[in-house]
């Protein structure tokens, strides 16, 4: 729908969604959010979630979420007490009735803890490169979702003309421009992260498709409030828009115009 | 145009209110009972839209101004914490930054039926010149207010359009210094942009009083262009034309709302979800799609400050339009050689449009290999001495590299030609050389003319509205 849409306004302005040359476009995928009545599901981002903290955590920072995000509607949907949990696993650093620094353990308002102090450590133990804040990462890359979908999933051994030309330290990946990335395979096999019980197997495609979610509702973690507002306005706007039209056909009636 | 109508206050407070302050009567006589042509079709409906339209924007953007900081490290996170943690702050934000955008739709057609049905000719210049002002003063509103997120396309974008102004000779960098408040765009520039863009939808407010004063004088434009005659031809603007208008807006408001909640990123760039970084250049910087035809036009030629001159050439010259249509029959209705260039101009727009939101050297069709270019490397290099391998080397590469391309700089080039042309010399002389058809006596003639079979002169109405 969204891609429908977007391809039908991209043909009248002009605006064509750019791939840069070398840089493969990634294949859209089904996801439950996409369309007028989409809509997140709760357990699949608390899978999310969880890949997110066990995996990507360790180099990206999510600088933006809140502990408490977690709890809100449209969301992952833990309840007041698991969000608390998960608030505690963490240290946050804070000052101490004497103004000593010291740390204590996380609470619900708590903003994600970064792997990082600042963006010289973050390149330091990266290569040189710096792993994106992944707050509003599928907004912020052309493709969204089906781009981050298609990047983690997507690394392979460079084919025969890229083979020389891979700089050292750089992956393969087809998705990424110009094929060469610092950040290698982050799901790399089968069973990385252990789902509960009763849950999906980890797989690489079902843990990559669970990230995605958490990361897409991550970006906009108001998209089901504005969904369900959206309908009962458009329906409100029709009605109106039909009043209005037999209120002025009945006023003009008796004018020859 | 007053027309029989005058206000008569009803009680005696109104009577003594209306010896002091005559508020009443101006509401009653320009607004309520104001007469209106009654031939008015859909595409005169969007001054009401783009009054309703600046109000949304004035009332959304006074709430999340609340909510932002201008400051260069807080921006971008003062907006997404609109997004996550104001209430309902996502809708405001959203409805601000696509209602611009609708801002803008209503505005071109508001413009293109101006020109169709000839709204800017005597005794209306100073009503069009008021427009091509407030159009002017919105385009700098939405180019402050896309800085304000502070993403990579505000910073970029506000880095493009300031470095415009260093194209003037001789004191061009003291006046960008002068904007920026600082050697770039920085954090100076970030806060003095928001005081703009939080002053000058006022000044619009101020220009569409003027805009709609200049109005009321001569009256509202018609689809027949001829003047009103007498009451038979109009209606009080109040109920016909509020409900016609309030109907039109309805079904404005659903397209504005079915972009708010369900592609509110659809005209947004990715890149502006990314914080400003002055160390990375985007691959690719392209303004909001509104100003795409201006911005095709700036990269036609090759000379900055013809470029510059160019784009604000671009706008100006509607400013001019009165004069430089020499014709003095107002509806392209009554014009047939007009009325083929107004679609031909229409697509030349919408193709410059194309041309900004492509990279300039975009190939749109490629025409072979450049013979010229390869022989002449060839020659160059047999007579340098090379060996024939060599030679074949260097015929490869040229063969490779040297192509005889039409590329969106070409057809930018071609359409920034006729842009202008269509304004001078075309409707210049258009005037002078086209046969108009015959003109209706009155408004009303011409609709009793359809109602009753004959036409009284002129073509039949084809909308009636």
């Amino acid at each position: 729908m969204r891609r429908i849409s977007l391809a039908a306004v991209g043909l009248l302005l002009g605006i064509t969604v750019a791939f840069a040359d070398g840089q493969k476009e990634p294949e859209p995928q089904t996801w439950s959010w996409n369309g007028v009545f989409g809509h997140f599901d709760p357990v699949q981002l608390q899978r999310g979630y969880q890949v997110y903290k066990e995996v990507c955590s360790a180099c990206h920072s999510m600088r933006l979420m809140a502990f408490r995000n977690l709890g809100d509607p449209g969301g992952p949907g833990f309840s007041e007490a698991q969000v608390k949990a998960l608030a505690a696993t963490v240290q946050v650093a804070d000052l101490d009735d004497k103004g000593e620094p010291t740390t204590r353990p996380g609470i619900a308002a708590d903003r994600f803890p970064s792997p990082f102090p600042n963006e010289k450590a973050a390149r330091a133990a990266n290569g040189g490169a710096l792993p994106p804040d992944l707050t509003v990462i599928t907004e912020a890359r052309e493709g969204g979702a089906d781009y981050v979908h298609a990047l983690l999933l997507g690394y392979s051994d460079p084919p025969a003309d890229m083979k020389g030309k891979m700089m050292p330290g750089m992956n393969y990946n087809p998705y990424f421009l110009n094929g060469q990335i610092a950040m290698p395979a982050p799901l790399s096999t089968d069973g990385q992260v252990t789902y509960a019980e009763g849950q999906p197997a980890a797989t690489k495609a079902q843990m990559a498709k669970d990230v995605v979610a958490f990361l897409s509702w991550a970006a906009e973690p108001k998209m089901q409030e504005r969904k369900t507002m959206g309908i009962k306005v458009i329906a409100f706007l029709f009605v109106l828009s039909l009043l209005l039209y037999a209120a002025y056909k009945q006023l003009w009636r008796d004018v020859d115009h | 145009m007053h027309g029989e109508y005058r206000y008569e206050p009803k009680n005696g407070f109104m009577k003594w209110l209306d010896s002091r302050l005559p508020i009443m009567r101006l509401l009653d006589e320009s607004v309520l009972q104001f007469p209106t042509p009654k031939n008015l079709n859909y595409w005169f409906t969007f001054g009401g839209i783009l009054t309703f339209m600046l109000a949304v924007q004035i009332v959304t953007g006074i709430v999340l101004a609340m909510h932002y900081v201008p400051q260069e490290t807080m921006a971008f996170d003062s907006v997404e914490h609109i997004m996550r943690d104001v209430n309902y702050g996502w809708l405001l934000r959203y409805a601000h930054s696509n209602g611009a955008s609708m801002f803008f739709v209503a505005v071109y057609v508001h413009i293109f039926r101006g020109l169709y049905y000839g709204s800017y000719k005597a005794p209306r210049e100073v009503l069009w010149i008021l427009g091509v002002i407030i159009y002017l003063l919105m385009m700098a509103t939405g180019f402050l207010g896309y800085t304000l997120p502070w993403g990579q396309m505000s910073f970029w974008g506000a880095t493009v359009i300031t470095n415009f102004f260093s194209a003037i000779p001789v004191v061009g960098d003291a006046v960008t210094q002068w904007l920026w408040g600082s050697f770039a765009v920085d954090n100076s520039t970030l806060q003095r942009f928001f005081s703009l863009h939080y002053l000058l939808p006022f000044v619009i407010a101020g220009v569409v009083v003027l805009h709609i004063w200049a109005l009321h004088v001569p009256g509202n434009n018609n689809p027949l262009g001829i003047d009103v005659k007498g009451p038979q031809d109009t209606v009080p603007f109040h109920p016909y034309y509020t409900v016609k208008d309030g109907f039109a807006l309805a079904v404005f408001v659903l397209f504005f709302a079915a972009l708010v909640f369900f592609a509110p990123n659809l005209l947004g760039n990715p890149d502006n979800f990314v914080p400003a970084n002055r160390l990375v250049t985007p691959m690719h910087i392209v303004p909001e799609w509104y100003y795409l035809p201006f911005y095709a036009i700036l990269r036609s030629v090759p000379s900055k400050l013809l470029g510059v001159i160019l784009l604000f050439g671009g706008i100006l010259v509607w400013a001019f339009l009165p004069w430089l249509d020499t014709s003095y029959v107002r509806s392209a209705r009554f014009r047939p050689i007009f009325r083929q260039l107004f679609w031909v101009f229409g697509v030349v727009c919408i193709g410059l449009g194309w041309c900004g939101a492509q990279t300039p050297d975009h190939v749109i069709v490629d025409l072979g290999p450049n013979m010229t270019a390869i022989n002449a490397a060839v020659d160059h290099a047999t007579k340098a001495g090379k060996t024939p391998e060599e030679i074949a080397a260097v015929q490869k590469s040229a063969e490779a590299s040297e192509r005889v391309t039409f590329a969106v700089v070409d057809l930018s080039r071609i359409l920034t030609i006729a842009y202008f042309a269509f304004f001078f010399p075309g409707l210049f002389l258009l005037g002078w050389v086209e046969t108009p058809l015959p003109l209706p006596e009155s408004i009303s003639k011409a609709v009793l003319g359809t109602r009753g079979g004959a036409a009284s002169g002129g073509r039949p109405l084809e909308q009636r509205g």
